[in-house]
């Protein structure tokens, strides 16, 4: 009797110690939830309201007469200030499918180099990269503006690419690198004993094998180029300009039709969540770091 | 020697697998030579086009002396660095550990967290510009929803968050973490992952559960990644500008600029380009040493994000 009460006590506290961490697990996964799409609520709040102005929160918790006329607006070009939606959001469009592209090929280019080739003080490339991060991209932002002249690239959607590109690079080349480390030399070494040459190398070993660690690049880099607002204001002028321009300069500005303008926002932020967790699976694998190899 | 100790010694840090080794160098010859060359060439140009020259710009442009003495006597300038200071400080150091924090409870084996952890990443996917616009207005004033919520919900009479120096910093820190916080929690959550269960099993029997197991077993592990992680994000937290910009604007009355919003008003607003660039330069004796440390840091030690 006594013998099992003893074993028994510390079983019930055990069950009573589990059932508070539950709690509290449930708890924390609520504020969390709350926390990360309180922001994403308040956008929907706005977008989804007929009225135009309306900011303020009314203190319903849902529109009481959801309406998608801010989205309608928007996509008929009819909104104020958002004449021109769609050029903005295929220049948007071009200077994040660029950087996301152009950084894909140039690091991985340079790290198969680097990391496969065996090319001799190939570390001094990984640390230049590097070296890019003692400096801020915001810090260079006047030399840029006065260089672009100087490149011919005044008001042209390269000069903002070629930025994000340049700020993009080294954290890809860190990654692909790390990520390198999983695939034996033995596979390379075979090949070139089939007399594979370094550019049937890059395309039919590294590529194919670095997937997962280039769809970690892809998506970093689209969303370098997809948080940026500096460098799209200052070097593009107003009549050539990009979503985040518009958006950003126009936000202190009360008269403009916030539903319109939010509806704007919802669909400009869709692009990197939308490829984001269509290569969920990859990424995870790449920052991982783990072998997903199918 | 403890068995925990025992198997912390035995293994390699974060991997079950031997260390990587870079493999035996052997001279690359004839057309191995010329692509490897050709396949470096493109970042070459972009590393030499589009960050040393206008780096180098930069430095001749905020060369002369005389400018610096103008920042030392300009009070606003003083006040920026301490605010940047305080903004990257609190707002890098809070998010990393409460990233590291989070990706032990992102690490239980449940639908919902697993589900819970989509949503979770969202703010990282969610462009900087339009959430840094959704954060300003919901922290408006009497009408923003933060307040309105307050006041509905608690009864209390929100502030005005963007007329005190300290409550428009706090907000500019808090959407900071909340932009970057879920990339860094992912870092830390594939950096336990790869830990090996046998340690914690042994650590368990050493008495090692619950938080003592993150002091003595999880810390020690993640202590490496956890360092460089937080100079990088140091790096990028000084060069952040969205963030200021957008959600306190700077105010009130540029009390809560930081250098990257400085540089800009003195080169735009001011048309004093020269002073702008030497603002933003004289961040790089902090920045250099940081670089430095991170390099040296990635080439010593085993690093697995």
């Amino acid at each position: 009797m006594t013998v099992a009460l003893a074993v028994q006590r510390p079983a019930r506290r055990r069950y009573r110690r589990r059932r508070l961490t539950e709690a509290g697990s449930v708890l924390l996964a609520i504020l969390l939830l709350i926390w990360s799409l309180l922001p994403v609520y308040q956008m929907l709040l706005i977008a989804l309201d007929p009225e135009e102005g309306e900011i303020e929160f009314d203190g319903n918790i849902w529109p009481p007469e959801p309406s998608l006329e801010g989205f309608r607006a928007v996509v008929m070009q009819e909104a104020r200030y958002l004449e021109n939606f769609w050029q903005q959001f295929g220049n948007s469009l071009f200077i994040g499918l660029a950087t996301m592209f152009l950084t894909v090929l140039i690091a991985s280019l340079a790290s198969f180099a680097v990391s496969r080739m065996r090319l001799s003080r190939g570390s001094l490339l990984t640390n230049a990269a590097l070296l890019t991060y003692t400096i801020p991209a915001s810090f260079l932002i006047v030399p840029y503006y006065r260089l672009m002249h100087g490149y011919g690239l005044s008001n042209s959607l390269w000069a903002v690419i070629a930025a994000q590109v340049a700020f993009a690079i080294p954290f890809a080349i860190l990654m692909l690198q790390l990520y390198a480390r999983l695939i034996p030399f033995e596979l390379d070494d075979a090949a070139r004993v089939d007399g594979a040459s370094a550019v049937q190398l890059y395309l039919r070993i590294y590529l194919p094998l670095m997937v997962p660690a280039l769809a970690v690049v892809a998506v970093y880099a689209l969303l370098v180029a997809w948080n940026d607002y500096l460098y799209q204001a200052v070097l593009l002028s107003p009549r050539n300009s990009t979503l985040a321009v518009t958006q950003g300069q126009l936000f202190a500005d009360i008269d403009a039709p916030w539903n319109a303008m939010m509806a704007s926002a919802i669909l400009y932020v869709l692009p990197p969540i939308v490829l984001l967790f269509a290569l969920r699976r990859y990424v995870v694998a790449g920052l991982t770091l783990a072998d997903d190899q199918r | 020697m403890s068995s925990t100790q025992q198997v912390l010694a035995a293994g390699p840090p974060l991997s079950v697998k031997a260390p990587w080794r870079p493999p035996r160098h052997r001279h690359l010859h004839g057309s191995d030579f010329i692509w490897a060359i050709a396949f470096v060439v493109p970042y070459a140009a972009v590393f030499l086009g589009f960050v040393v020259y206008p780096f180098g710009y930069a430095l001749w442009m905020a060369g002369k002396p005389s400018l610096y003495a103008d920042l030392f006597a300009d009070s606003s300038y003083l006040r920026t660095v301490v605010n940047t200071v305080l903004f990257v400080g609190i707002a890098v150091n809070l998010k990393m550990f409460l990233a590291l924090l989070l990706s032990g409870f992102f690490l239980r084996r449940r639908w919902w967290i697993k589900a819970l952890l989509a949503a979770y990443v969202l703010p990282w996917a969610l462009a900087a510009t339009q959430a840094c616009i959704s954060f300003h207005w919901m922290l408006i004033g009497e009408q923003g929803l933060v307040d309105r919520l307050l006041e509905e919900g608690l009864g209390i009479d929100g502030p005005l968050w963007f007329n005190d120096r300290w409550l428009g910093l706090g907000s500019n820190i808090v959407v900071y973490i909340w932009k970057w916080m879920p990339f860094w929690t992912v870092i830390f959550l594939a950096a336990r992952l790869k830990i090996p269960r046998d340690i914690y099993d042994s650590a368990e029997i050493d008495g090692a559960i619950g938080a003592s197991g993150f002091v003595h077993v999880t810390f020690p592990l993640l202590a490496n990644l956890y360092l460089l992680c937080t100079m990088l994000s140091t790096l990028w937290a000084v060069g952040d500008f969205t963030t200021v910009y957008l959600v306190s604007t700077g105010g009130p009355g540029g009390a809560t600029e930081v250098l990257a919003t400085l540089g800009f008003h003195y080169a735009f607003d001011a048309a004093n380009p020269a002073l702008g660039v030497a603002a933003v330069m004289s961040a790089l004796p902090v920045l250099i040493p940081v670089v430095i440390v991170l390099m040296r840091r990635l080439h010593t030690s085993e690093v697995r994000l």
